[in-house]
């Protein structure tokens, strides 16, 4: 299949979450709703059923959502209990809500008291002391909750064996996206950072062997042509989510390539692959425990600057010349972690800029105008 | 006529003056000196004989004292957005060295004031004096205070200090900070961070840690979604707890003392007991006094609930209190007509604001969350790690509900007045469905109002006003139907 083509499956995926899941349903098979962030999938696969990412919706308004939530929180958040509330997500047969943030805590609870009846929701509480062996039994005493009630959903047990596979089948995804962001950067003429986008949002809503096959195919591609002469500039971004094609398409507008991401819903969970030997509950345990360098986790080291270091070396190894803080409104760990990121940047006389931005923005002028005027100084 | 204060209140006042005033004298003498979260379990630090902050009762204490704003704005200033929790602006601000001082002539050395602060001046026979010249009310130049400045400590000690006058300057800008003891808080030498009340809570100390290159001590409570907590996150409480020990053995060079543990667990469950008392007071109709006082009181509970000077403070306010409703008197300044359950933690900055229309109309506030999450008792360090689990924003809806529910009965309330807080996201979540089952469950009105902790910008008086007006109202056609029956 050509590029092109393999681009245009990725980008109707992308944008048309529901005919993806429609399609799940026609051959039987459950979905899983999975909440941000860091939930094992892998558990869900192994249970035969699909697992979804929601990570709000570049389109809806929220309304119902007002019910349960002032406005001073994440639309990512208030927008997955719109769709909840208004059918978008009547799909599904299940829920993962895990709870890592101060918004996540309560909405944990919205989500639960919003669908009693109607939809199982699956409470995940994270360790942050996540690395001791207190921290490792803890991940996997609340993944064998999750584990127990998918199984009440699915009617199966999840075996050990079929989690084994899962987990292989997840390093192998994890592995094609890291391989496709080298890739994308490489080739930022074909890989617009529209497309690269729309490749790493449809890794939310495709089945992992199916959408693993598929980026290899665009992998393969990819490598057989020759590296791109980009005259353009290059950046790194960062952020929670930015995968609202208006936004993206500001990019490519100005000759901006994305050369690596910290994104939440992009790279971030791409890090660290589990052990694919042992006991696969404590791989998946040991996984969560070795991620790092994240705004969202505790970190050991506190009195250093580490996940600002991290990203500058990233910046720096990836050849960008800057970086473009999505910064989400209303989110916390993100906004607490700025000012030692932009210390850490103006150190290394990396220039970047702090963009904020939310689900409901309609708007683009303001963002346009300070991505091109951030390229002219790149 | 002056407000009497009653010995009690004066007690716990001088338990918290003395925190403050310890840590300052220990880092005085070189001892080192700890930040901690306000539900971190004291009683571990209590064991090494450690001094102790509490960056959330200093913020409370300098948005109260009206330095909020411009130590909110110091912190956004560093990078830090200003929907970020105002607590924590403020302690990162003050972390990094910022201070709120009284602006003074650099040549005379002398306080520059500000003429638009401070009361009126009256005369004699108490009339307000007016200016003849403006027409305004004069000010009374004794409660006049000089403008607020941001400083920095930092700044400050990188001064010359080779001359007379660069010395005299160097000390008159160090004694320009203002005085207040939440603004004279030693900085750390190590934090403690417990995450049960927010996960905000993790970041906002690893950037302590970051911005003095200290040790982070921290105890992790994740969320939990069920009215028990499951002997699995008991384990790993107790756990965190065993390796924080070693920590602070590591970091003060001394052996574990049990027995002062063991003392300081009988302290902190005594001044948890005698809190709950003092709080059960306001079951009294009318209550002897006004609840909006437990808030100053939290002080004592996060600052020194591990001490017995806090046990035997509470304990004296309840003999007042004892003597209040024997005399079937009560300090709230109003008769009581209504009483409300406060949910949420008071806008410190305008407290005043808040109160003005409860007053005008005998409005008492009877119930506060806090009452029954600070009233924790326990009999083993197991059941301590329980009770540390189950902090005000650690908690299931349903266990949420019933705290509140419980003192919503037991202190007779008619209404619940809400403070959406925006500082708050953790406590505010699921404020809107509490609301409706409040309603449900007791058939009492709620009215919510958006406002801050510590960020005055965030407050809006006109909406405050009228939400309690609307509860009013709403109370009364309560009242009016409960009549008819």
């Amino acid at each position: 299949m050509s590029i092109e083509l393999l681009l245009n499956d990725f980008k109707a995926v992308a944008e048309h979450p529901h005919r993806q899941a429609d399609a799940y349903k026609a051959q039987g098979k459950k979905i899983i709703g999975v909440l941000p962030y860091y939930a094992p999938e892998e558990l869900v696969y192994a249970a035969g059923m699909v697992p979804m990412g929601i990570w709000g919706s570049n389109n809806k308004n929220i309304s119902r959502a007002k019910e349960y939530c002032a406005t001073f929180y994440c639309t990512i958040a208030q927008l997955a209990l719109e769709m909840l509330l208004d059918g978008t997500l009547d799909v599904l047969d299940g829920l993962i809500t895990p709870t890592i943030c101060d918004t996540l805590r309560p909405m944990s609870q919205n989500f639960r008291v919003a669908m009693e009846g109607k939809l199982p929701c699956i409470f995940l509480a994270h360790p942050q002391n996540r690395r001791p062996a207190f921290g490792l039994q803890f991940t996997v005493d609340q993944y064998m909750h999750v584990k127990s009630e998918l199984e009440k959903i699915s009617g199966a047990p999840i075996t050990d064996e079929a989690l084994r596979d899962a987990i292989k089948v997840y390093n192998k995804s994890r592995a094609a996206r890291r391989k496709f962001s080298k890739l994308a950067s490489e080739h930022c003429d074909v890989i617009s950072a529209v497309s690269r986008s729309a490749v790493y949002r449809a890794s939310w809503f495709m089945l992992k062997d199916e959408y693993t096959e598929k980026l290899e195919q665009l992998n393969a591609e990819l490598e057989k042509l020759p590296a791109a002469n980009w005259t353009g500039k290059k950046i790194v971004t960062s952020g929670i989510i930015c995968d609202n094609p208006k936004l993206m398409q500001i990019l490519d507008d100005n000759q901006i390539a994305i050369a690596a991401d910290d994104v939440a819903n992009e790279s971030r969970p791409c890090l660290v692959d589990a052990a694919e030997t042992g006991d696969p509950m404590m791989a998946l345990a040991q996984q969560f425990a070795d991620q790092d360098y994240d705004v969202l986790l505790y970190d050991e080291h506190s009195s250093e600057n580490r996940r600002a270091d991290f990203i500058v070396k990233m910046v720096k190894e990836s050849g960008a010349q800057g970086l473009v803080l999505f910064m989400q409104q209303f989110c916390d760990p993100e906004e607490m972690e700025y000012p030692y990121l932009k210390k850490a940047l103006n150190a290394a006389g990396i220039p970047h800029i702090k963009l904020g931005v939310d689900q409901q923005m309609r708007d683009f002028g303001q963002a346009s105008t300070a991505l091109e005027g951030f390229a002219d100084v790149l | 006529m002056a407000k009497t204060v009653s010995p009690g209140v004066l007690a716990l006042r001088k338990v918290v003056d003395d925190v403050y005033a310890d840590a300052r004298k220990a880092k005085a003498e070189g001892k080192l000196v700890g930040w901690s979260s306000s539900k971190f379990p004291c009683e571990l630090a209590e064991a090494f004989d450690l001094n102790v902050m509490y960056p959330e009762n200093q913020a409370a204490g300098i948005a109260a004292q009206r330095d909020g704003e411009i130590m909110c704005q110091a912190a956004e200033d560093l990078g830090f957005d200003n929907d970020i929790c105002g607590y924590a602006r403020i302690s990162l601000a003050y972390a990094a060295g910022k201070r709120a001082a009284r602006k003074f002539d650099p040549e005379t050395l002398e306080f520059i004031i500000d003429p638009n602060s401070g009361k009126p001046l009256k005369d004699e026979n108490g009339k307000v004096v007016i200016d003849p010249a403006t027409g305004k009310p004069k000010k009374d130049p004794k409660t006049q205070v000089p403008y607020t400045v941001l400083d920095d400590i930092h700044e400050i000690e990188a001064l010359p200090e080779t001359t007379e006058k660069e010395i005299a300057y160097k000390n008159f800008r160090r004694e320009a900070i203002k005085p207040y003891k939440q603004m004279r808080i030693p900085q750390p030498d190590f934090v403690l961070c417990c995450n049960n009340i927010c996960n905000c809570m993790t970041k906002w100390y690893e950037n302590i840690a970051r911005m003095c290159n200290i040790p982070l001590i921290m105890i992790d409570i994740p969320y939990n979604n069920t009215v028990e907590v499951a002997d699995t996150n008991v384990a790993y409480v107790r756990a965190q707890f065993d390796k924080a020990i070693h920590q602070l053995e590591e970091l003060t060079g001394k052996k574990f003392d049990e027995k002062k543990f063991e003392a300081a667990c009988a302290n902190a469950n005594r001044t948890a007991k005698d809190w709950l008392k003092v709080c059960d007071y306001l079951q009294y109709k009318p209550a002897p006094y006004s609840g909006f006082d437990l808030f100053n009181h939290m002080a004592d509970v996060v600052t020194a609930r591990g001490k017995v000077a806090a046990a035997e403070a509470f304990e004296q306010l309840e003999k007042d209190l004892e003597e209040t409703i024997k005399k079937g008197e009560s300090t709230t300044p109003f008769p009581e007509q209504y009483r409300v359950m406060f949910e949420g933690i008071p806008c410190w900055p305008k407290l005043p604001n808040l109160f003005k229309p409860l007053k005008a109309n005998g409005v008492n506030v009877t119930a506060v969350v806090y009452a029954p999450a600070f009233g924790f008792v326990y009999n083993n360090i197991d059941e301590m790690a329980r009770a540390y689990y189950k902090a005000p924003n650690s908690v299931c809806i349903e266990q949420g509900v019933a705290w509140r529910e419980g003192i919503c009965k037991d202190n007779k309330v008619d209404g619940v007045l809400v403070h959406y807080n925006r500082s708050c996201k953790p406590w505010s979540g699921y404020m809107a469905e509490m609301q409706r089952r409040f309603t449900k469950d007791l058939g009492i009105p709620c009215a919510g109002f958006d406002g801050d902790q510590a960020d005055p910008r965030n407050f809006n008086e006109a909406q405050y006003e009228t939400r309690v007006q609307g509860l009013v109202e709403a109370m009364d056609a309560n009242k009016a139907k409960e009549g008819n029956k």
